[in-house]
């Protein structure tokens, strides 16, 4: 047990290399993997960082503010001895942070004893409870096509100019958490948001808090911000001290929690970054081959657990670069989380808000949140056959372009007009339209009734007697 | 037990370098640090020790110490394994919550299975045989649905010189005695087993009976062998956990392993929910009952992602000894090759492709050459039949995982992006996907149902495959152009897609077809063409063809048709002469 002595508070000297934000020490025999130090310059100003690989000759830091000012001379490193750690407590909620969690808006410092690890730990699969809760947010592509259920992870894969904030910000509005669908549960004790912004400019950070303030909730908010102009590495750090307070506020003290986390490209950019300077060998397109881990070990951090009434519902907001979905960010993402929301060019070219791409969206959670008992029992068949149909209008779209709409067939006639009708009714809604679940189904019976009932095949015949009121 | 043997020096995520002692063997379990992480050595060069550390390693320092334990990483085997859940290294997950909560900490030492547990053991071997590796010494009912057999361990040989009489023991009491070359030896139902080292039988056999998993596009038209293995590739979100879910479910294997390696921790809590409130439909008791899950999830340690697959198959090919049909999924290789690929760059090994190391294609055939259907050491047969799930980047099959593994298997389930959207599930795409098992298993098929599977099965495809061709003419000139005989190919085609090839997951009649009411439905299907086929030629058009009633009962059979009441499909086949029957008489 010799080895157990309290290694806090010592200091190495012996700078040997830096680049970038990466700056290698000698003789580290001290210090510990993933622990974080204080590296203080030659005028005496301190900044943090993180270890990354050491030896007994050697460790690699990656610093969070950049090493801009530092030198080989005269740089010291501190020992803390143990891993980043941030404070938690519910007073945070309400208050604005960095991206490394410390207050920038003239608060006080949270006063607390209880600090958790950043990097929190894996939740084990036998103590989760399935989630199973229908969040109705009012949009019904979403609630009608691919409903969010409490503990869900549902990332927005949007392109750049593409309204992703607006929808983030109307499902943060709108969304019922913890309350049955349509109350209102803003003002819930329970209930609470934590935002953390990743290389965003200043206007989206104030987008979403002004967002956050009109509906009246901004005090149920923590906000950790790591802006375009702040330290790229910091960025690394960010979406995880978020994370561990939304943990402790879900688990610990039994709040529905909302975690929404963007830009995600912009964090995996700054990874890229880390990764090359350090000559990792790179998978895809420079992303290092561990991308996947490090994204599961944020996405995971989500759901609910038996020993806690809480929840945590992650909503994670990414560019796709080029529009591009194989892209290895919204690829990765999407082999994690729990189904996708799509935001698509084209229909926001057409003027359509929400632009969500519906074929490309899933929500894999969707089938244990909607049905009889949730939302009604006519809901999943429904949900299939606009699927079906809209697909279908997708080949007859392309074959109208080609022979021309005049030479289709009578029903191809028919799902070109139930595609507009789609796209026009029930994609298509204002920015402050909040439709209930039953409107939303209604919408879609009526849609339906632009075809003819032999198409219906994904629908049972009772619930074709019951709802449809077609031609 | 353990004795030191080293001292950290290096430290890169899971994987450390130490230097000490020169007795520390290759793929020897070792424990690292004042915690004693669990670790294996990978690599030895002189007096350094390259260890892969199977929990986070965060504060680790060097001059940590590094204890070995003489043994290499192996899996306990016994009566307990079934209806558990276990880690990536075969700690069981529910004793780590009554330790650490709902989250997971390191540095947790647990034995795999219970001690304490008594099982009900009857000998059925007498003192005095002569006994070789793998004959069984007695049975425990580990569960109503499966009968554990106690077997001599594969390396011991000799004469039985005590067997414990009926009675209740715990695992680790002893229940025979075996005179050896090497002296007596005690054995009790707990053994080990190296999880990377393949587990002995005498002879492989063909693999020529179906593993009938209830699916019909799997069953009917791509195959796989009990003893086999399969490939399912498919971008994110495309069905392979529900496929692999259903294959669990309803596959006529008798013990099921699932391995969550790298995938959703609500996935496992899913089927940890749903597997014991589930009826298994060919034993009439609980699925978990004849179930092994392993979860090591994308969150949890990456190295110990890299072991769960090893572990999982050793312990498949344990209950294979006993004699039973086991089948093995992964879900996902892919996440597997990964943990290879992560641990291969942290030591600045070549990459060859992607990154991945020159050995992901060394270490893809030895995994999938653990499948096969055995005449075991106990003179039995049993089998491993192997699914693995495969995520490649961006759905392109063209990369490395993909690539190398079709070479170890013969059963390609080809996901496609495409269906899934259009919600058309499970999204196989018939065209795509291959099994090289049609002509083996053709025999067994004719026997279970007396009808000419293979005939009707290549018919099907002809019309799918004549419909794709098709339907690149209609992509330019509309579906009108067509003569109506094609027309009607494309009209059957729909009712084999969406009645089925199409098959809900979700619904309770649709979500699992016998062998029977697939052959029956199929056989609608075919019948339906050939009675339209003659009825055009003789002047009909498609469109009246199209607006039969028993078009839409066709379409719908598949979720109004329960297992139990096949007799609905001859109602069905009287309903399509009675309605072509009448057509035919306008037509004469
Ligand atoms: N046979 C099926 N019946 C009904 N729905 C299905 C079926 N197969 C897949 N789905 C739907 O597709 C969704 C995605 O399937 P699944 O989770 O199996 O994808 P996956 O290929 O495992 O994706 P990933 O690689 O991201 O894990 C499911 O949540 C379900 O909604
Ligand atoms: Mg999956």
């Amino acid at each position: 047990m010799s080895e157990l002595v309290d290694r806090g508070g010592q200091e190495v000297v012996g700078v040997s290399r830096i680049e970038g934000p990466i700056l290698v020490i000698e003789n580290a025999g001290n210090l510990g993997y993933d622990e974080v130090v204080e590296v203080i310059d030659s005028t005496g100003h301190m900044r943090r960082g993180r270890i990354l690989e050491v030896s007994e000759k050697m460790a690699v830091i990656q610093i969070f503010s950049g090493t801009t000012g530092l030198s080989i001379d005269g740089t010291k490193v501190r020992i803390q001895g143990s891993t980043l750690k941030i404070p938690v407590a519910e007073e945070m909620l309400g208050r604005v942070f960095d991206g490394l969690g410390t207050p920038i808006d003239g608060g006080p410092v949270p006063l607390t004893n209880h600090f958790a690890d950043i990097n929190g730990q894996p939740i084990n699969p036998t103590s989760r409870v399935y989630p199973r809760d229908y969040i109705q947010t009012g949009i019904s592509v979403i609630d009608g096509m691919n409903s969010l259920v409490m503990g869900q992870k549902l990332p927005l894969f949007s392109g750049a100019g593409l309204p992703h904030d607006q929808l983030a910000a109307q499902i943060v509005r709108q969304a019922t958490l913890g309350a049955p669908a349509g109350a209102d549960a803003k003002h819930a004790e329970d209930f609470a948001i934590v935002f953390a912004a990743m290389g965003v400019k200043h206007d989206v950070a104030n987008y979403f808090k002004n967002s956050f303030a009109e509906s009246g909730a901004l005090a149920r908010v923590a906000m950790f911000l790591n802006l375009a102009d702040d330290p790229p590495v910091e960025r690394l750090i960010t979406p995880r001290a978020a994370l561990t307070l939304a943990e402790y506020l879900a688990f610990e003290k039994g709040m529905h929690v909302l975690v929404v986390l963007t830009d995600m490209t912009n964090y995996c950019e700054a990874l890229r970054q880390i990764s090359n300077i350090r000559g990792e060998v790179p998978s895809r397109k420079g992303y290092p081959g561990y991308l996947y881990s490090d994204l599961a070990s944020m996405y995971e951090r989500t759901g609910r657990v038996k020993t806690s009434k809480g929840s945590i519902t992650q909503i994670p907001i990414l560019t796709m670069p080029n529009d591009d979905i194989t892209h290895p960010v919204p690829d990765l993402t999407g082999y994690i989380t729990e189904g996708q929301i799509v935001l698509g060019r084209t229909l926001y070219q057409h003027g359509i808000y929400p632009p969500i791409s519906v074929l490309p969206s899933l929500s894999r959670l969707m089938k244990d949140g909607i049905g009889e008992g949730q939302t009604r029992e006519d809901h999943p068949h429904l949900m299939a056959q606009l699927y079906a149909a809209y697909a279908h209008v997708q080949d007859v779209r392309s074959l109208a372009s080609v022979i021309g709409e005049e030479e289709l067939g009578d029903v191809d006639q028919k799902y070109l007009a139930f595609g507009k009708a789609f796209e026009g009714k029930y994609i298509s809604q204002s920015f402050t339209e909040n439709r209930n679940i039953e409107q939303t189904l209604n919408i879609g019976w009526e849609l339906l009734g632009l075809l003819p009932k032999e198409e219906l095949t994904r629908v049972s015949l009772a619930e074709i007697e019951k709802y449809y009121k077609g031609i | 037990m353990s004795e030191r043997v080293g001292t950290v020096k290096w430290i890169n995520g899971p994987v450390i370098r130490a230097e000490g002692s020169r007795h520390v063997g290759m793929m020897e379990l070792v424990e690292v640090g004042e915690e004693h992480l669990i670790g294996e050595v990978i690599g030895l060069n002189g007096s350094m020790i390259t260890i892969q550390v199977y929990e986070e390693t965060s504060g680790m320092h060097p001059g940590a110490p590094v204890f070995g334990t003489g043994l290499p990483l192996s899996v306990e085997l016994g009566p307990g394994l079934l209806r558990s859940i276990f880690d990536g290294i075969q700690r069981p997950l529910p004793v780590i919550e009554m330790r650490t909560g709902s989250f997971i900490s390191r540095g947790v030492h647990l034995t795999p299975l219970y001690r304490k547990d008594r099982w009900e053991f009857t000998p059925v071997m007498k003192e005095g045989t002569v006994v070789t590796g793998g004959e069984v010494i007695g049975t425990v009912p580990e569960t109503p649905s499966i009968e554990h057999r106690v077997m001599i361990p594969p390396d011991v040989s000799g004469t039985v010189t005590w067997v414990a009489p009926a009675k209740a023991y715990t695992i680790v009491e002893p229940i025979a005695r075996v005179k050896t070359t090497d002296g007596e030896k005690e054995l009790t139902m707990l053994q080990r087993w190296p999880i990377r080292r393949l587990r002995p039988y005498k002879t492989r056999l063909d693999q020529s009976i179906p593993l009938i998993t209830g699916q019909r596009v799997l069953d009917t038209f791509f195959p796989l062998g009990k003893g086999g293995a399969a490939a399912i590739p498919g971008g994110f979100g495309a069905g392979k956990t529900v496929t692999q879910h259903s294959i669990a479910k309803y596959a006529d294997a008798q013990v099921v392993i699932y391995i969550g390696c790298g995938e959703r921790g609500n996935e496992m809590t899913e089927v940890l929910q749903e597997f014991p409130e589930l009826i298994d439909p060919r034993s009439g008791h609980p699925l978990m009952e004849r179930t092994v899950l392993i979860a090591n999830t994308s969150n949890m340690p990456v190295a110990a992602r890299e072991a769960s697959v090893y572990t999982g198959i050793t312990i498949a090919e344990y209950y294979r000894d006993m004699g039973y049909h086991v089948a093995l999924m992964a879900d996902s290789t892919s996440r597997w090759a990964e943990a290879l690929r992560e641990v291969s760059g942290r030591l600045e090994e070549m990459p060859a492709e992607e990154g991945y190391p020159a050995y992901l294609a060394a270490r893809l055939a030895e995994f999938y050459e653990r499948a096969g259907y055995v005449h075991t050491l106990s003179g039995e047969d049993g089998s491993v039949s192997i699914i693995g799930a495969v995520s490649p980047p961006g759905g392109d099959f063209s990369e490395p995982v993909t690539q190398h593994t079709k070479r170890f298997i013969r059963c390609f389930w080809a996901l496609d992006k495409s269906l899934a959207s259009a919600r058309h599930f499970p999204s196989i795409n018939w065209l795509d996907s291959y099994s090289e098992y049609l002509d083996d298993v053709a025999p067994w098929w004719h026997k279970a149902t007396n009808q000419n599977w293979i005939g009707m099965r290549n018919k099907a495809m002809e019309l799918l495959s004549e419909e794709s061709r098709l339907s690149q003419i209609v992509k330019l000139v509309g579906p009108d152009a067509l003569p109506d005989e094609q027309r009607l190919v494309l009209e059957t085609s729909r009712l084999l897609r969406e009645g089925f090839l199409q098959q809900n997951a979700m619904d309770t009649i649709d979500a699992y077809s016998t062998v029977q009411k697939q052959i029956g439905m199929l056989a609608l299907m075919l019948y339906f063409h050939d009675r339209a086929h003659d009825i055009i030629k003789m002047g009909a058009t498609i469109s009246v063809i199209h607006k039969l009633p028993v078009v839409d009962t066709l379409i719908r059979m598949k979720t109004q048709i329960p297992n139990d009441k096949l007799s609905m499909i001859d109602e069905i086949h009287e309903a399509i002469d009675a309605q072509m029957t009448q057509l035919e008489a306008d037509y004469k």
